[in-house]
């Protein structure tokens, strides 16, 4: 599968989708005004890798920054990972955050709360 | 400008807000350029750069969501505005106030759009720290994503993330308009 790259913006984060790592990476600030159109390519992609996913995929999300309409499509990518890991794929969700930003470990929290995926809360140091 | 009708004063409301220490101020066309824009002044402010991580973050944080607010929802001012008739117009603030970082916004919307707004918010500042977080995982997970790309989770999360009850007041402007004047703390 095609490896997508995008370089980070003031508004959106730098997201690499690899398929032949199993990798999803999301860093950096997303929060454009509309968030569907940045992510719906992303979401696609995932959905096509679920088709022939490898055994391990691993999601790094490492967020600065990101807003409401962000928090939607980010959930939706979770939704088509969970359904990689209802067939019996290992998936992992690695949530980081930095230290004294309680606000962006409450959000790893409110997605654990909803999806039903393997999620490590990775503290970083300032 | 003298923007005065119905016994609101434009821009009275506007220098009254401004009392404090000034971070941004913004009276004019709300647009992502303009949104990147005062998003860059605030991380450049030496005021906040004191500030410590959770603080900072907050304050921009909710900046995102209520000038994102503002851009998807004003409605047209008033023809004959002095201050100009672009049809997204919004004032904005972010204000060093006493112990409190404010965020201010002032935009007008149609009448008919009162009840909707004043509802939401009274039933946000009704609701305990607990309750807020609930609701916001609730309708983060069921509930679909507007053209708009609001999900209606903005208002919820200015309140989640500032602890605080949101200061609101609608004052009538005209036959068709309601000015909404938004201030939002931080502590």
């Amino acid at each position: 599968m095609e490896t997508i790259i995008r370089e980070d913006t003031p508004k959106t984060p730098y997201v690499k989708l690899d398929g032949e790592k199993g990798l999803v990476e999301i860093k950096g600030r997303s929060i454009p005004e509309n968030s569907v159109e940045f992510y719906k390519p992303l979401i696609d992609w995932i959905d096509e890798y679920g088709g022939e996913p490898q055994d391990n995929t691993i999601i790094n999300i490492q967020l600065e920054y990101f807003n409401t309409s962000s928090s939607k499509c980010i959930l939706d990518i979770f939704k088509k990972l969970e359904l990689l890991f209802k067939k019996g794929f290992k998936v992992q969700v690695n949530w980081y955050y930095e230290e004294d930003d309680e606000d962006m470990f409450e959000a790893g929290e409110d997605y654990q709360s909803i999806i039903n995926l393997p999620f490590k809360m990775i503290e970083m140091e300032e | 400008m003298t923007d005065t009708k119905m016994g609101f004063n434009l821009e009275e409301w506007y220098a009254h807000k401004l009392q404090g220490e000034v971070i941004l101020k913004y009276a004019g066309s709300i647009s992502p350029e303009m949104i990147t824009h005062a998003l860059e002044t605030i991380e450049d402010s030496p005021l906040l750069k004191k500030e410590r991580l959770q603080t900072r973050k907050k304050v921009y944080n909710v900046f995102v969501e209520c000038m994102q607010n503002l851009y998807h929802h004003v409605d047209a001012p008033p023809a004959g505005l002095s201050v100009g008739g672009s049809p997204n117009f919004g004032i904005a603030a972010l204000v060093h106030d006493g112990s409190f970082y404010r965020v201010t916004t002032g935009n007008f919307i149609l009448r008919d759009k009162v009840n909707f707004i004043k509802d939401r918010i009274e039933q946000l500042n009704s609701l305990s720290d607990e309750e807020v977080k609930m609701l916001y995982r609730d309708i983060l997970g069921n509930e679909a994503i507007s053209e708009k790309g609001g999900g209606g989770l903005g208002m919820l999360d200015i309140v989640r993330k500032t602890g605080n009850k949101l200061e609101y007041f609608l004052y009538p402007y005209d036959g068709e308009h309601v000015f909404f004047s938004l201030d939002v703390y931080i502590s």
